[in-house]
């Protein structure tokens, strides 16, 4: 059975500090492996703060919406923040030689990285991730 | 005093010969605020300490996000310019990731452990 958990938190960082722990907890609970929780916590990291920072751009009366659910297979999440949005292919690629000494831009490539599934919707402001759970040893 | 909070200290630098060996005090390298701090103390090693080699030990560092990764390469780039090296050790193998998936293990000089990293220079 998938029971979504679904909390809205106001552009402060502190706030979404607290989500990452409600979700680590989630986790753990789960006995996901430490791996999949790091890799969970890093993309959750990137994401909260491309929609507080870039999306509400810190703004106190705009929220977070954030939806999640965990599964004994999968870690799946939604987050939407009331930004104008962007288009992530507009981002430069950070890997690129030109771009490599660039001091930001990284976010999204780590969201891609460590997650198994990463996408944007409708204007942008919407993102869904998702981790499929690796196999404990 | 001139700061409004007290400041903590966020780095432990030890001298090894010519070479700053530099511990992160955090285990989690977060928040804006945070590694504002610690690149501004970083910096400090290089623009006001005129130190030349900075060995940075990540052995107690467990979690790090890609704001972070912003203040390594302005620090690598400031140690560049004045023909110094910055090297990077004993990071976690999960953190290592992060360095490997933007490509900055190409750029930045990383070594196992800090005995390698000190010969390294």
């Amino acid at each position: 059975m998938r029971v979504a958990t679904e909390l809205t938190i106001p552009s402060d960082l502190g706030e979404a500090r607290r989500v990452q722990e409600l979700i680590e907890e989630a986790l753990q609970a789960s006995a996901y492996t430490e791996h999949d929780i790091f890799a969970i916590k890093l993309a959750l990291e990137e994401a909260l703060i491309n929609a507080i920072k870039h999306g509400n751009q810190m703004d106190p009366d705009k929220r977070v919406l954030v939806v999640f659910h965990v599964t004994s297979e999968r870690f799946d999440i939604r987050i939407t923040d009331e930004g104008v949005g962007f288009n992530p292919e507009d981002v430069p690629d950070p890997t690129a030689i030109e771009n490599l000494e660039r001091p930001c831009g990284r976010g999204l490539l780590l969201m891609r990285g460590f997650m198994t599934e990463v996408e944007y919707h409708g204007r942008g402001n919407v993102v869904t991730m998702a981790k499929v759970r690796e196999a404990s040893t | 005093m001139a700061s409004q909070a007290p400041r903590r200290r966020r780095l432990e630098v030890e001298d090894i010969g010519d070479i700053a060996v530099v511990n992160f005090v955090d285990k989690k390298i977060l928040d804006e605020q945070n590694i504002q701090m610690i690149g501004d103390d970083l910096f400090r090693l290089v623009d006001e300490l005129g130190r030349r080699k900075v060995l940075l030990n990540f052995g107690n560092v467990e979690f790090m996000s890609s704001a972070a990764l912003g203040k390594l390469i302005t620090l690598h780039r400031k140690l560049q310019a004045v023909q110094g090296k910055l090297v990077l050790c004993k990071i976690a193998k999960d953190i290592l990731d992060v360095f490997k998936i933007t490509k900055l293990d190409k750029i930045l000089t990383i070594y196992p452990d800090e005995q390698a990293g000190l010969q390294g220079f």
